[in-house]
């Protein structure tokens, strides 16, 4: 890449490179991203991902643009959607390349389903049930993640579907400093007893970290917490079947995951590899510089022994020692206490009638204001649609008819998942009120939060979420369920 | 908060809001509205439902009030601004204005989706509402490539409602405080019809907030001062002898080399350019090789110097969306409002939490009472100036003081006008008693922080 052209494209990233790094910005650039049906919703999702700078984009709609359609989005009348979309969106970044294919979702899965195959993530937009679990299915086996939004009247609603995502940099708000003051290993013990706090004059005192006093005085106190803590977190994944069976097919996660455990089990006596970074405090330079070092060469000395642990694992499948880098692994090691694993369950899972997790349903219905009454009003309109072949309310004289029809549907959702719940009338009639509408303000907010859950898929920092997120603007509150 | 106003009360306000602004009530644009093309929009507000505002009564002139009067104003235009116009203008607004005194940068390109590379270097305000007018039919926004400040009370007076998108929390006071001075009682009882709704938007990273401030109601901005975090900034000592990070030497080189060396002749740290930086990188890059410290970059550099705050489009669309579904609701009865505080963090899944921010009894903005300044009567004129820009519920910048005596008013100090400064600058040393402050004294206090000046009553202390 010429040097203008990467400048330029530093400058106009600044913000967000900021955020997650050029590490991050690069497999942005390496994306590419399928939008199924640009609605009001689809465009909003993709306009946040292609400011940002995702290598290429794919838009999938069998639709021509409505009049409607051209009240709640920026967009053309009398176009295919997916061309007038993508003609909007090329605009908003040069860097990205847009693409569009004017067939339904349904058609696609017909005659080429294996076309999703190439996307890192697809977003599905307003879908029908049916090709909703149809798409569902290709791409679980294809492990294609797999992001779902509909904006439904003041709802919006994101369903999540990836077997396994791994995250390394989850970039933690509030992380306990690694400071090792419960076990000190020998270079730290060696460190603080270099200092004599009894001669030193107060000046000296004033400018001494305080971890050496700390370390000090805990010298005649073992505490136990926070390396404990530590490891608490990370335990689940070493004890998971993918940490205990490396083969050859084996992620980098994985194999690094193991490593450290290893080196837990061995040359670590129980505890991570040192992070090797300590917080700011009142210290003269000298002081201050010597200390960091200290734990600074004590995590090298770790990553090193992980990286024996590493090279013997992918020896032991074959693999060159090349496959995983030194950098690769320093990284693993910094954010070893912070290391997160999120899977999802599949749609199948969740719509069939003996894996439905209903007390996860069940329990949140007993509060009157949680959101999860809204997924179930979702999932009516849902089954309405499938009988009908439209949603409820969409013309005015529909909307006092369609609401004992829609009740109908509620009960029979109920009813086949023995859901004992009630769901009072008075949404039922907001739901027929909707009309189906996708308000701009709700498909904005859908817009930007789907937006970054991609972001996090396809950068692999930061944590996604697990798995079904309903936002209610009546109210401004949300809930995430693991449905 | 509104549903706990008398019924007629709330009636009044909504047709007050109706009747505002005659000037553009006989303009008629339904010519370019075509079929469908507020389908969307006219669901809510032609069709009555379960989960309304108990004031709302399903009509076709809701969205006439939307499409033809309802006038608000957007103050801002960049990450949150633009978002903000476009979710108002594709919801049915039409008549906004927007202020932003800013000009476009190319790092702005990755969230202000209004402009494009060759607009760097124009106002933000003109190139949004041109883009905006071009491509929403029917809109008109208005800019106006201005500070707030230079706006008078006759200006906001004209607006339903104001939504704000601002990265300061100076100026979020002063707006605050502004619509607080537009309040008018009536035998101590407020007017509604006086009061104008601010919503108020603000991102950072991955988290944001939105709030719905009914000024004279609800909570304001001064109510939960306490809220926002103080801002960093590195004590002295480590930056002129023990710096440890390789953000202590690009201060040093900031705010003390920089004045020493003067590298470009006599002119200001400029942070956007480039050889600036450039200059500042190096001299902190020396810096750090002599303590040892590694880390200096030039994107940190930049970071330090110019007290960047990373940012990304989707935070902004989320926010702005929140905040432009209240301007809806307000503006349409469609819902009750937000009450009032929305967080949102996206760092770890999606996390919002919505609370009720309280009013405070004794807000320096909107509570009317004469704030209490207790010292006694030896204490110098310097400890009273400390108290008014250290006291958390305050955090006053460069307050000016003043007050009168016999008769006459004066200056006690004030640091904005380098003469005057120099004038009154003995009187910090001064004591009250010696200034000629009598206990029960009222002391006006002016600062960039309000546009009204408070007023403060000097209690003596033993």
């Amino acid at each position: 890449m010429a040097a203008a052209t990467k400048g330029s494209k530093e400058q106009k990233y600044d913000r967000q490179l900021r955020l997650w790094g050029d590490h991050g910005q690069e497999t942005l650039e390496n994306a590419h991203v399928c939008l199924i049906n640009a609605t009001a919703t689809g465009t909003e999702i993709l306009k946040n991902l292609v400011l940002p700078g995702i290598g290429a984009f794919t838009i999938v709609d069998g639709h021509t643009v409505a009049g409607e359609d051209v009240g709640n989005k920026l967009t053309f009348l009398l176009q295919n959607r997916a061309q007038a979309a993508t003609e909007l969106l090329q605009e908003l970044n040069s860097d990205v390349s847009g693409n569009f294919v004017e067939e339904s979702p349904d058609k696609l899965l017909d005659n080429d389903p294996e076309f999703f195959h190439r996307f890192t993530i697809v977003i599905g937009v307003q879908l029908p049930e049916s090709t909703c679990l149809r798409l569902g299915s290709v791409l679980w086996t294809a492990s294609v993640p797999f992001l779902v939004c509909k904006t439904y009247g003041l709802l919006g609603y994101m369903r999540l579907v990836v077997q396994e995502h791994t995250v390394i940099e989850s970039h933690p708000d509030n992380a306990l400093e690694d400071l090792r003051l419960d076990q000190p290993f020998d270079e730290f013990k060696n460190h603080i007893n270099s200092y004599d706090l009894t001669s030193m004059e107060k000046k000296d005192h004033s400018h001494t970290p305080w971890i050496i006093i700390v370390a000090k005085y805990l010298e005649r106190w073992y505490l136990w917490t926070s390396g404990l803590l530590q490891l608490i977190a990370v335990e689940d994944l070493f004890n998971s079947e993918q940490c205990s069976n490396i083969t050859v097919q084996s992620s980098s996660f994985w194999m690094m995951l193991r490593a450290v455990k290893e080196f837990v089990y061995n040359e670590g006596n129980g505890s991570l590899p040192v992070r090797g970074t300590i917080p700011d405090m009142i210290a003269d330079s000298q002081k201050f510089i010597n200390l960091q070092n200290v734990y600074r060469e004590k995590s090298l000395q770790d990553a090193a022994a992980v990286s024996k642990h590493v090279e013997r694992l992918l020896q032991s499948v074959g693999k060159p020692v090349e496959s995983i880098s030194e950098k690769d692994i320093k990284l693993f090691c910094k954010n070893a206490a912070f290391l997160r694993v999120v899977r999802c369950r599949s749609l199948a899972e969740e719509y069939h009638v003996d894996s439905i997790n209903k007390d996860e349903i069940t329990s949140c219905m007993e509060s009157p204001d949680s959101e999860m009454v809204f997924y179930l009003m979702i999932r009516a309109v849902d089954r309405f649609y499938q009988l009908h072949s439209r949603y409820p309310g969409v013309y005015n004289y529909q909307v006092e008819e369609d609401i004992s029809k829609l009740k109908l549907c509620v009960n029979s959702l109920l009813q086949e998942y023995s859901l004992n719940v009630n769901i009072k009338d008075d949404y039922i009639h907001e739901f027929c009120r909707y009309g189906a509408a996708e308000p701009h303000t709700v498909s904005a907010f859908l817009g930007g939060s789907a937006a970054q859950e991609a972001i996090k898929i396809i950068s692999h920092q930061f944590v996604p979420f697990n798995n079904t997120f309903i936002y209610n603007a009546m109210s401004q509150t949300s809930a995430t369920f693991q449905l | 908060m509104a549903d706990a106003e008398e019924p007629e009360k709330k009636r009044r306000r909504f047709e007050d809001l109706t009747e505002k602004m005659a000037v553009d009530s006989g303009h008629r644009d339904s010519g370019c509205d075509w079929e469908g093309r507020w389908n969307h929009v006219k669901k809510f507000l032609e069709r009555p439902g379960p989960f309304t505002h108990p004031d709302f009564e399903p009509s076709t002139e809701s969205l006439q009030f939307l499409l033809e009067t309802c006038k608000i104003l957007v103050i801002g235009a960049g990450g949150l601004g633009c978002e903000l116009l476009k979710n108002l203008a594709l919801s049915g607004f039409r008549l906004i204005h927007v202020v932003d005194m800013d000009t476009i940068d190319v790092s702005n390109l990755n969230r202000q989706f209004l402009f494009r590379p060759k607009d760097v270097g124009r106002p933000k305000a003109h190139v949004a509402a041109d883009f905006i007018n071009s491509r929403i039919a029917g809109c008109k926004v208005v800019p106006h490539f201005k500070k707030i400040q230079d706006f008078n009370d006759s200006f906001y007076r004209q607006f339903h409602i104001i939504v704000c998108g601002l990265d300061s929390i100076i100026a979020r006071r002063w707006i605050n405080g502004m619509l607080i001075s537009l309040l008018s009682y009536d035998e101590g009882v407020l007017d509604p019809s006086s009061i104008i709704p601010l919503i108020d938007g603000g991102t950072e990273g991955f988290k944001g907030n939105a709030r719905v401030i009914l000024p004279g109601m609800t909570a304001c901005i001064d109510c939960t001062l306490e809220l926002y975090p103080p801002q960093i900034n590195f004590p002295m000592c480590t930056i002129a002898s023990m710096p440890r990070l390789p953000e202590h030497c690009i201060e040093y080189v900031r705010i003390l080399q920089w004045p020493k060396d003067g590298p470009f002749g006599d002119t200001s740290l400029d942070g956007d350019n480039p050889e600036h930086i450039q200059w500042v990188f190096e001299r902190s890059q020396e810096r750090a090789a002599e303590f040892s410290i590694t880390g200096v970059t030039y994107r940190l550099t930049q970071g330090v110097v110019k007290r960047i705050i990373p940012a990304v489009a989707s935070t902004n669309a989320v926010i702005a969306a929140a905040c432009a579904t209240e301007v809806f609701k307000i503006a349409t009865s469609a819902y009750i409002p937000l009450n009032n505080y929305l967080v949102f963090n996206d760092v770890d899944g999606l996390y919002t939490y919505t609370f009720e921010a309280e009013r405070k009894e004794n807000c320096t903005a909107c509570s009317q009472v004469p704030q209490d300044l207790q010292f006694p009567p030896s204490a110098k004129l310097q400890e009273v100036l400390e108290y008014l820009t250290e006291t958390a519920s305050l955090q006053m910048k460069s307050p000016a003081i003043t007050t009168t005596l016999e008769g006459k008013n004066k200056t006690l100090y004030l640091q904005s006008v380098k003469s005057i400064e120099e004038r009154t600058r003995p009187n910090l040393c001064k004591t009250l008693k010696e200034l000629g402050l009598s206990d029960g004294q009222e002391i006006a206090v002016a600062d960039v922080t309000t546009p009204q000046t408070v007023l403060f009553k000097l209690n003596f202390t033993a």
